[in-house]
C-alpha cells in the first residue's frame, strides 16, 4: 500500500495534484480485492464498472473538473444498499432485487465523484454482529483469519483494512457500523437517528436503522459524511478548547476485556494529559436497554420479513430465521412498552451529556471473537461467559435507541494482536460537532505502545 | 397476559408451526418480557409520583392566598 493510499484524504490530495490516477488507484484495490478473497469481504466486484468510471474522472480531472475530495475514490456499499443495476443480496441466499436506482445516499457519493468498486458482505439481513451466518461464507478479520470482522457490516471493515476500497458504507441497527469498526480497527460513524436517509436500504428495525461512513480516520469519515449529506465535501476541523468527556462506568464497563479497559484507561489518561477534563458519570436506566431494544427491534425486523418468511422460510441461515421468528411473539403491549422506555432512555442520555460535551466509553466490550462461537468470555479474570451477540451489542444499541450519534475509534491492540476500539457520543442533530471532538481526540485515543494508530490497521 | 401465560402459548405455537429449536430463544424473550415489565412498573410509578409532587406544587402555586 502506497502512503498516498493510506488515507482518502492522502488519496485525494494526490487524485487533487495529478500525483495519482484513479484509474491506478481502482485497479490497486482490485488487486488488493482479488489477493484477500479469502475474507469473503465482498459479494459482488464492479471492476469493469469502476475502470471505465475511474477513466471519466481521470480525464475530467484533467480538463480542470474536479469535484472535490471524492473525486476518483474507490468506495464500497454494504450489500443491502440499492445500487442501480446491481443485485441487493442483503448477504442472503433468498432470491435478490435488481435495483433500478440508486439509494438517494449512493447517488450523493456518485455526485461528489466517488467511483463505486462494489458491494460488501454482511450478517443476513443486517441481523447479526459476527458476519458468520451469510450466503456468501463467512467475513474473516484480516488481522486474524480464524475471528470474525464483526457485523453486520463486517466486509465493509475488512475491505478498509485491506485497501480494498478507501471509504465504505455502513448501516447501524444495534452497532452494525461501530461493532466492525472495534473489531477490525477502523473509523466508523452512526450520525444522528434520522439525519441520513434510508431509502433504498434494505430495513432491518425501521425506527432503529441508521446508515454512515466507515473509513480509516475520523477525517476520511467527515469527508465521507459531508457526501453523503449531500453538501460541500470537506474534513472536520479539531475541535479547540478544553473538552470534557464522561464516562459511563456502570452498566457499560461491568465486565470489560482486560485489553478494552486498559485502552479505555489509557486514552482517559492521554486525554487529561492533552488538557482536557475526563469524568465519571451515570445514565439512569441504562440496565433496560437489552430489553427495550429487543422488543423494538424484534417486531420490527418480523413486519418486514414476514411476505418472506411465508414463501421462503428454509432459504435464511438456520440463527436468522429464528431471530426473525422470535419477533412474532411479541406482544402489541409490550412494543409500546419498549416505545415509550425508549423515550425515557432518551432522556437519561441527553441528560448525561448535558454535562460534558461527548461520552467516551468502549465499543466493543470484547475483541473480535473466533468465527462460530456463541458464547464468550467477557473478563478473563472472573471467568463470565456470556452470548457473543448480547455481549458485542452491550456498548452500542443505546444509542440507537436515542438517536444520539456515535462513531467508534481504533484504539490500539492488545497482547493477543487484535484492535480494541472507544466510543465518542455526542449531542443529538450535532454529529458534525462530533467529528470535531474526535478529530481532536483521535490522536489521544489511538496512540500509545502497541498501538495500531489513527485507524490504518 | 401473564408471562407465563405467554410463553406457554408462544411454545405451544412454535411447536405446532415445527420450530421446536424456538424453545430455548423464547424462554431466553420471556425473561426479557418480565425484565421490561418490571422496568415499565417502575417507570410508571416514578411518573405517577412526579406527576402527584407537580399537582401538590402547583397547589401551593393556585391555592388561597396565605396572606
Amino acid at each position: 500500500m502506497t502512503a498516498s493510499m493510506e488515507s482518502l484524504a492522502a488519496a485525494a490530495q494526490a487524485i487533487r495534484t495529478r500525483a495519482l490516477s484513479p484509474v491506478e488507484l481502482v485497479r490497486a484495490c482490485l488487486a488488493r480485492i482479488e489477493a484477500r478473497s479469502d475474507l469473503n469481504a465482498f459479494v459482488t466486484v464492479l471492476a469493469d464498472h469502476a475502470l471505465a468510471d475511474a477513466r471519466r474522472a481521470e480525464e475530467s480531472i484533467a480538463h480542470g473538473r474536479y469535484l472535490g475530495p471524492l473525486h476518483g475514490i474507490p468506495v464500497s456499499i454494504k450489500d443491502l444498499v440499492d445500487v442501480a443495476g446491481t443485485k441487493t443480496t442483503s448477504g442472503s441466499a433468498l432470491p435478490a432485487h435488481e435495483a433500478a436506482c440508486d439509494a438517494p445516499i449512493v447517488r450523493r457519493l456518485c455526485a461528489a465523484g466517488a467511483i463505486i468498486i462494489g458491494k460488501t458482505n454482511l450478517h443476513e439481513f443486517a441481523f447479526g454482529t459476527t458476519s458468520d451466518e451469510t450466503a456468501f461464507g463467512p467475513v474473516r478479520n484480516p488481522h486474524d483469519a480464524s475471528r470474525s470482522a464483526g457485523g453486520s457490516s463486517g466486509g465493509a471493515a475488512a475491505a478498509l483494512v485491506e485497501g480494498m476500497c478507501l471509504g465504505s458504507i455502513g448501516t447501524d441497527t444495534g452497532g452494525s457500523i461501530r461493532i466492525p469498526a472495534a473489531a477490525c480497527g477502523i473509523v466508523g460513524l452512526k450520525p444522528t437517528l434520522g439525519e441520513l436517509p434510508v431509502a433504498g436500504i434494505v430495513p432491518l428495525s425501521a425506527t432503529l436503522d441508521h446508515v454512515g461512513p466507515m473509513a480509516r480516520t475520523v477525517a476520511d469519515a467527515g469527508l465521507m459524511f459531508r457526501a453523503l449529506e449531500g453538501g460541500r465535501v470537506e474534513a472536520p476541523a479539531a475541535a479547540t478548547g478544553r473538552l470534557r468527556f464522561g464516562i459511563p462506568r456502570a452498566y457499560f464497563c461491568e465486565p470489560l476485556d482486560p485489553g478494552v479497559n486498559t485502552a479505555l484507561d489509557r486514552a482517559a489518561a492521554m486525554l487529561r494529559d492533552a488538557g482536557h477534563d475526563v469524568l465519571d458519570l451515570h445514565i439512569d436506566d441504562a440496565a433496560w436497554t437489552p430489553d427495550v431494544y429487543l422488543h423494538i427491534s424484534l417486531p420490527e425486523a418480523a413486519w418486514y420479513h414476514a411476505p418472506m418468511l411465508e414463501r421462503f422460510a428454509d432459504r435464511y441461515t438456520p440463527g436468522v430465521r429464528l431471530r426473525i421468528e422470535m419477533g412474532r411473539y411479541v406482544t402489541a403491549e409490550d412494543y409500546v412498552r419498549a416505545m415509550r422506555l425508549r423515550d425515557v432512555l432518551r432522556a437519561s442520555v441527553t441528560h448525561a451529556l448535558g454535562t460534558c460535551d461527548a461520552l467516551l466509553l468502549p465499543a466493543l466490550a470484547i475483541p473480535a471473537p473466533p468465527i462460530g462461537a456463541t458464547t464468550v468470555d467477557v473478563d478473563l479474570t472472573a471467568a463470565t461467559r456470556a452470548p457473543v451477540r448480547a455481549t458485542m451489542l452491550k456498548l452500542t444499541q443505546l444509542f440507537n435507541l436515542t438517536g444520539h450519534p456515535a462513531i467508534a475509534i481504533p484504539a490500539g491492540q492488545g497482547s493477543d494482536g487484535l484492535p480494541r476500539g472507544l466510543q465518542l457520543v455526542g449531542h443529538r442533530g450535532e454529529t458534525w460537532r462530533l467529528l470535531e471532538i474526535a478529530k481532536s481526540a483521535e490522536a489521544h485515543i489511538a496512540a500509545g505502545p502497541g498501538s495500531v494508530g489513527g485507524g490504518t490497521g | 397476559m401473564t408471562v407465563d401465560a405467554w410463553l406457554a402459548a408462544a411454545l405451544a405455537d412454535a411447536e405446532r408451526r415445527g420450530l421446536p429449536a424456538l424453545k430455548p430463544l423464547l424462554e431466553t424473550l420471556a425473561k426479557s418480557v418480565a425484565a421490561l415489565r418490571r422496568a415499565d412498573e417502575i417507570n410508571r410509578a416514578r411518573e405517577s409520583g412526579e406527576r402527584a409532587l407537580s399537582e401538590r406544587a402547583s397547589a401551593r402555586v393556585e391555592g388561597p392566598d396565605p396572606r
